[in-house]
């Protein structure tokens, strides 16, 4: 059994982030960058399942600049056996990067994969979907647990109503949301060892696929600040607000 | 959520500041690299804020309780110790042999600081038994550190400093803890030690013990002191645990702060069969303890620094929040309420911290990186300059923090108010926390008899002249700097008053006058120290803020303004206690006990 788990480096979730004075985006210029924290929890799953006997090898690949290369050593720190980077300083988007993961899942060849639900960056929630469609594969989103027996995966969910249960064929594509697992802290000598573990970084023309941006955005800008709450006086006041100025009811 | 230290302070003194990337370049750290330091600390910090950081406030309500057969603590502060050894913080500045990482002091300190900001009381246990752990491997046999080291490296096994006994706290020459030996091997130890902290509990399998007694015979005074290890439980070859040695736990001591490190009163032999076992050679105790002083005290110092830093953080995100009052000109009473970090007052009262905590950790920093290149250094005189400047650096960089940055805590209160006052806000923890640094491993006036008795005389002045060249090199490059030239001059004025008030203190033949004004000496030449850390910080940022924008412009002008800061409001304090210290005023000496 072999586990591929694609990860993201984002900014760090403790940072506060502004938004560039141009609107473009935000601002993450000398920003402290981290693994984001559903990919975090990928990781950990995997190699759980790694220790309990379950998997053979867990393999990690993200896709960004030469820095992304920190986030790597982070997961193989906490156990995974290798790494791939795709090194490209393009602008991404979920589609694209789906696509460039098709690729390399084609070439690797795992068992399953396990991805975080969404980048907290972002937070669009697209790409495991996409991927798994691109695939072809069975999906099972927001695992709150997963189970592997044999050539099948049992993934329990979160859902509005309450927990689903799916039972998968594999391979297939999961996603973790926050409850799967507590992700552990690095060991330090395990971060000595993450640096002699196999990194191989290739390039995304390699990959022979066409991963521009479809969507274009047009601006960033900070949440509106909250204002300052008023009294009413009774409660047909109240209902008058809610239903001509709210206009929730 | 508020960072307990500001990274980017961390990151500027490690890779700016201290350049501690030429480490690298020694055979010891050649499998270190940046990226490895970093992570390690991202662990320290993850570590320290959920593991450290959120059981502070309910282990200081919970105080260790002793119900006559064993000591409880709260079961977080067993599951955060455990996360700290498990990850392997112990050892890692160890050899690769003794399964540790090689890893580099500084580096280390650096981690070590986020720990001690999340929560001292906590800390204080790994940082005990890792002053024990430092003796032993310094000081004891093959057999010995065989028998206990990795125990201690892996968090099995804790250890205890035990020095001070009731009647003999500062004035170790007075213990009366006795060893007698027997022809088994071992020594029978017998008295009854104080202030032992994690003396007792049960967070770890075994404690070890590092006890300083007198084998009768010896000679009197310090020269008769001997160190022994003397387990609370036996330890089997195999490493097993074997018998109980003769060791009890007599009483508990309630403290202000530090109220999760369990202090003690120990009772050693009550039964006449507690086992001791000597390290190094008899009456040489004392000598092998303050061999790793320096390291224990500067440990001390990054306590104290880190509780002032954590403090100051917190004051800052509460004046930047707080709404209060207007602007002196704005004289309408309807308009909207500023924050609190608006008026000048306020923002004196952050500048001070800031100019306090900062340059006490970039003197922290350096005294470990110190440390470091002396252990790494193959060239003898350069080793001797390290030795010189670590010896009189370190009453200062225990000290100064002490007294200083407990003062920062006092002003972050102040910016809370009476919130500040309350247990509701973790500041009034802080300060009662604090306070024990200018108290323990030394008093503050035990440093200034140290620095002025010893340490500024030792080696025929030399360890004091050592310290004045280092200030003027950086005085030197500060002159060509048009902006920190003004600066560079008045550390020159100041330095040459320095020289002037130690020749008249140490001319001055009655030694208890010489001595009596001590404690002034100490924050003195300590303020003059960190008015040159300040210098060496700021000739670092004008080489490397030329491009910076947005958070880290900010953050190089924010050093430059502490800077400025601490040249315009506090070394200008230094000529009034050098003109009180050259007049060898003998107020102090001569008021008699009656008279007061």
């Amino acid at each position: 059994m072999k586990i591929l788990v694609p990860i993201k480096r984002v900014v760090d979730p403790n940072i506060r982030v502004r938004v560039k004075s141009d609107q473009t985006g935000v601002e993450t210029a000398n920003l402290k960058m981290a693994i984001n924290p559903f990919c975090e929890i990928a990781v950990e799953e995997a190699v759980r399942l790694q220790e309990a006997g379950k998997a053979k090898e867990v393999v990690l690949v993200t896709i960004g600049g030469s820095q992304c290369q920190d986030v790597l050593r982070t997961g193989m720190a906490m156990g995974a056996d290798r790494a791939i980077l795709i090194e490209t300083d393009a602008a991404l988007q979920p589609l694209g990067i789906a696509k460039l993961l098709k690729a390399v899942i084609e070439k690797e060849a795992p068992n399953l994969v396990i991805t975080g639900k969404q980048a907290i960056d972002d937070d669009n929630n697209q790409t495991s979907q996409m991927l798994a469609a691109l695939l072809g594969w069975p999906q099972g989103t927001f695992a709150s647990k997963l189970e592997l027996n044999g050539d099948h995966a049992v993934v329990t969910r979160e859902i509005d109503g309450g927990l689903e249960t799916l039972k998968l064929r594999l391979p297939a594509v999961i996603s973790t949301d926050l409850r799967l697992n507590e992700p552990r802290y690095v060991k330090l000598p395990n971060i000595m060892k993450a640096k002699k573990k196999p990194l191989d970084v290739i390039k995304p023309e390699t990959l022979g696929v066409d991963f521009a941006p479809r969507l274009k955005s047009l601006k960033v800008e900070e949440p509106a600040k909250r204002k300052a709450g008023i009294k009413v006086a009774n409660v047909a006041e109240l209902v008058a607000k809610l239903k001509n100025e709210a206009k929730v009811i | 959520m508020t960072e307990l230290i500001k990274r980017r302070d961390i990151d500027f003194l490690l890779y700016e500041f201290l350049n501690v990337e030429q480490l690298l370049a020694h055979p010891r750290y050649a499998d270190h690299d940046r990226k490895v330091f970093d992570a390690i600390i991202d662990t320290a910090v993850k570590i320290a804020e959920e593991k450290f950081q959120t059981c502070a406030k309910d282990l200081d309500n919970n105080e260790p309780s002793f119900d006559g057969q064993k000591v409880t603590l709260i079961p977080q502060v067993k599951e955060a110790l455990r996360a700290f050894a498990e990850a392997g913080f112990p050892a890692a500045t160890y050899a690769n042999e003794q399964d540790g990482l090689q890893l580099p002091w500084t580096v280390f300190q650096a981690a070590m600081a986020y720990f001690h900001a999340a929560n001292i009381s906590l800390s204080a246990y790994p940082l005990l038994t890792g002053a024990a752990a430092n003796l032993l491997n310094a000081h004891g046999s093959v057999e010995q550190k065989a028998l206990y080291l990795p125990h201690m490296l892996s968090g099995r096994f804790f250890g205890t400093m035990c020095l001070s006994e009731t009647q003999a706290g500062s004035s170790l020459s007075d213990i009366r803890t006795r060893a007698e030996p027997t022809d088994q091997g071992y020594y029978l130890i017998k008295g009854t030690k104080m202030w032992i902290s994690g003396g007792e509990h049960d967070l770890a399998e075994n404690i070890i013990h590092m006890v300083l007694a007198k084998i009768p015979g010896g000679p009197p005074g310090v020269k008769g002191i001997s160190l022994f290890i003397v387990p609370k439980i036996h330890v089997q070859p195999d490493g097993s645990l074997g018998e109980r040695n003769d060791v009890a736990l007599a009483g508990l001591n309630h403290k202000m702060g530090y109220r999760g490190t369990v202090n003690t009163v120990m009772s050693f032999g009550e039964k006449d069969n507690c086992k001791g076992y000597l390290i190094g050679e008899p009456h040489k105790g004392l000598e092998c303890m303050f061999h790793m002083m320096n390291e224990a005290r500067i440990g001390i110092g990054m306590g104290a620094t880190t509780i002032g830093y954590a403090g100051y953080l917190y004051s800052l995100d509460y004046a930047r929040q707080r709404p209060q009052g207007r602007h002196p000109l704005n004289k309408n009473p309807q308009s909207p309420q500023v924050p609190i970090i608006e008026h000048a007052d306020i923002r004196r009262l952050l500048l001070t911290q800031k100019s306090y905590v900062e340059g006490a950790l970039a003197l922290q920093l350096y005294c470990a990186m110190l440390v470091d290149e002396q252990k790494i250094s193959a060239d003898t005189n350069r080793k001797q300059v390290l030795a010189l400047l670590l010896d009189i650096l370190t009453p200062i960089a225990k000290s100064w923090p002490s007294e200083f940055c407990l003062e920062a805590n006092k002003l972050a209160m102040q910016i809370l108010g009476g919130y500040g006052y309350t247990r509701e806000y973790p500041l009034e923890r802080l300060y009662r926390d604090n306070r024990l640094n200018p108290i323990h491993e030394g008093t503050h006036g035990i440093h200034g008899i140290d620095l002025l008795g010893r340490k500024v005389r030792m080696a025929g002045g030399k360890a004091f002249t050592t310290l004045l060249d280092h200030i003027r090199e950086t005085i030197r490059e500060a002159s060509g700097n048009r902006t920190l030239q003004a600066y560079a001059g008045q550390l020159s004025n100041t330095l040459q008053e320095v020289e002037k008030t130690t020749a008249v203190l140490i001319a001055c033949e009655n030694l208890n006058l010489s001595l009596a004004n001590s404690t002034i000496y100490l924050d003195m030449l300590g303020h003059v120290v960190i008015a040159w850390t300040w210098l060496r910080q700021a000739i670092v940022v004008a080489a490397n803020a030329g491009n910076a924008t947005g958070d880290d412009k900010d953050f190089y002008q924010g050093k430059l303004a502490a800077c400025r800061y601490f040249f315009h409001y506090e070394l200008p304090k230094t000529h009034g206690m050098m003109q009180l210290l050259q007049s060898l005023d003998d107020t102090c000496l001569n008021i008699t006990s009656s008279q007061l």
